[in-house]
């Protein structure tokens, strides 16, 4: 059955009033040499059994192995009723909709969403979220420099423990604007940034980067190194794990006066593991960087009635009004998968995600006390840590990962590629998802493995 | 009616500038700019040490109707910012010409000063505008 609107009557109606003769002749300004007349790896055509019949088979490759990677997503239970509630037609929408004080329903969840953020960041604003966690870094790169009015360089330090990911897409969003990201080295024998180790006089730099947890699931030392940004004038710009958040000191209280800017990846909050997304990136900030922070922000107001109700705020720094001078082009984004978390955030309650992450500690500690007892494995570093660590294997890596991967388990992420000083080291991940069981399972797997 | 001060000099984007008697001079926006603004909700001051060229964004003024840029009046080096506007941006709307200023400014080149409009000129302009 065809969905196309237009019957070729209509059509023909259609370019006989406006005086064309064909729907391609409304296309003659674009040169014929720039034209993609053919795709050629599309099939022309299927039908709608076609296509769900094909959607299944590539969904069943995936399989659903014993997962055990992380790596900047992770595996949490999310309760039915999440996605139960999030495609309702009322909700089921990527934006905010035009007219958007139309849509108080919209308005009120994001409204809330930002109060759980904020109060889990301990910061005062929040926006209605970013693309994803790498995209919201440099975000907060490009806000830190505009906010920073101490500051006349466009420097930014960013230790090498934060997500190499995240430093790429960073780079590549923020080469181009005479920004420059200068890597700080990290301590190889504990997986952290020594704040002993940090230069006395590091020059004038705009911000500091700094993650917690760190990408090897380490803590840092986030206390020290805000002051000692701080210090020299910079800002501070907190990459963390949401779900940790709710045993970590909230970066708004880290040091004598908290981190400047908070972000990180939303994913772990009710949205499942999907190749790359969608997922959503957050953003919090100080109340007097408020007009720096880009993305859409919700406000609660009162109408000429006195009525509560909620409206967007503060929309003088976005794009449709400030234009090319707009703080970001960044808008609502991920409206659905923030439908999603902040759904998740109110069934889990702040008891359920303390829970939560305790859950995913212990089952890591447990894991870690595991690995330690097995021949062929180190468990590198001993700093505290969320719900990730680091091993160094006796085989190669890459071989272990196919080899576990026969057994269904994806047995981590490799640092091989951007760690190599560390040698086959695999980082390693265990949350609340994982029974003693599956633990079990797969230390019996990786010993066979390493001593098979 | 907007009030036009004799004793000031005007640009055609409605700013306004009073030469001190050190010969630096005070900027601000005029009483018509404000009006048509209507009420002005955030002051982004120029940084103090910066320097601006003539007709060049220098601050911007953001209004519950707009967020309009303010251009750099003269060519010179800001000595100092209006920091009262960031809790009282108001005060552009209440007293644009006194306690409303915006910046002072170091004057590069005096003689940009005879491009300017006097009172007349600018009411003249104004009035020119509107039809």
């Amino acid at each position: 059955m065809p969905y196309i609107p237009h019957t070729d009557n209509d059509v023909k109606e259609m370019l006989a009033r406006i005086g064309a003769n064909s729907i391609s002749d409304l296309f003659d300004e674009i040169p014929a040499a720039l034209k993609q007349t053919q795709l050629n790896n599309v099939p022309t055509r299927a039908s709608e059994l076609e296509v769900n019949q094909h959607m299944f088979d590539c969904a069943a490759q995936d399989g659903t192995p014993l997962c055990f990677a992380g790596g900047g997503a992770y595996e949490h239970h999310i309760p039915a009723a999440v996605w139960e509630i999030a495609t309702r037609g009322e909700f089921y929408s990527a934006y905010t909709p035009y007219q958007a004080e139309a849509s108080q329903g919209t308005l009120q969840l994001i409204y809330e969403y930002q109060t759980m953020l904020t109060s889990l960041t301990g910061l005062d604003v929040s926006n209605a979220s970013l693309y994803d966690g790498a995209s919201g870094l440099a975000e907060a790169i490009l806000m830190a420099i505009r906010a920073n009015r101490k500051s006349k360089s466009k420097r930014i330090l960013v230790p090498k423990t934060v997500n190499p990911v995240y430093r790429k897409t960073a780079h590549t969003i923020v080469k181009n604007q005479k920004i420059s990201l200068e890597t700080l080295e990290y301590d190889v024998t504990q997986g952290y940034i020594d704040p002993a180790s940090l230069p006395a006089d590091p020059g004038d730099f705009a911000a500091l980067v700094i993650p917690q947890p760190n990408f090897f699931g380490s803590l840092e030392d986030v206390d020290a190194l805000t002051d000692w940004a701080h210090s020299h004038n910079a800002l501070v710009i907190a990459v963390v794990n949401p779900m940790s958040l709710a045993l970590l000191k909230a970066p708004g209280k880290w040091g004598s006066n908290g981190a400047d800017i908070a972000c990180g990846e939303g994913q772990p909050f009710g949205i499942p593991l999907a190749s790359g997304g969608p997922y959503f990136g957050f953003m919090c900030c100080k109340q007097q960087h408020a007009r720096q922070l880009p993305g859409r922000i919700v406000g609660r107001t009162v109408d000429l009635d006195g009525n509560p109700g909620f409206t967007l705020t503060l929309q003088a720094r976005e794009q449709h009004i400030r234009r090319s001078k707009a703080t970001s082009n960044i808008c609502t984004n991920q409206g659905l998968m923030v439908t999603a978390a902040t759904i998740y955030l109110s069934i889990m309650g702040f008891e359920g995600l303390k829970q939560t992450a305790i859950e995913s500690h212990q089952n890591t500690k447990y894991l870690k006390e595991k690995l330690q007892q097995v021949n062929g494995i180190d468990t590198i570093f001993q700093r505290p840590f969320f719900h990730e660590t680091v091993i160094k294997l006796s085989k190669p890596v890459e071989q272990v990962i196919k080899e576990m991967a026969e057994a269904n388990i994806v047995a981590g992420v490799s640092l091989t590629k951007e760690f190599p000083e560390l040698g086959e080291a695999l980082l390693v991940c265990a949350t609340e998802t994982k029974t003693p069981q599956d633990i079990d399972y797969f230390i019996e797997q990786l010993t066979a493995c390493l001593n098979g | 009616m907007s009030n036009i001060p004799t004793e000031l000099k005007y640009s055609q984007t409605h700013e306004w500038i009073e030469i001190a008697h050190d010969g630096t001079g005070i900027v601000g926006i005029t009483d018509h700019a404000q009006e048509l603004l209507g009420d002005i909700v955030f002051v982004e001051t120029p940084e103090v040490g910066s320097e601006v060229s003539r007709e060049e964004p220098c601050a911007v003024v953001e209004s519950v109707k707009a967020a309009s840029d303010i251009y750099a009046i003269l060519t010179g080096e800001i000595i100092e910012s209006n920091e009262d506007l960031a809790d009282a941006p108001e005060t552009i709307n209440n007293n644009p010409y006194v306690d409303g200023w915006i910046y002072k400014i170091k004057i590069a080149d005096e003689s940009e000063l005879d491009e300017l409009m006097d009172a007349d000129a600018y009411q003249a302009f104004i009035e020119e505008t509107e039809e």
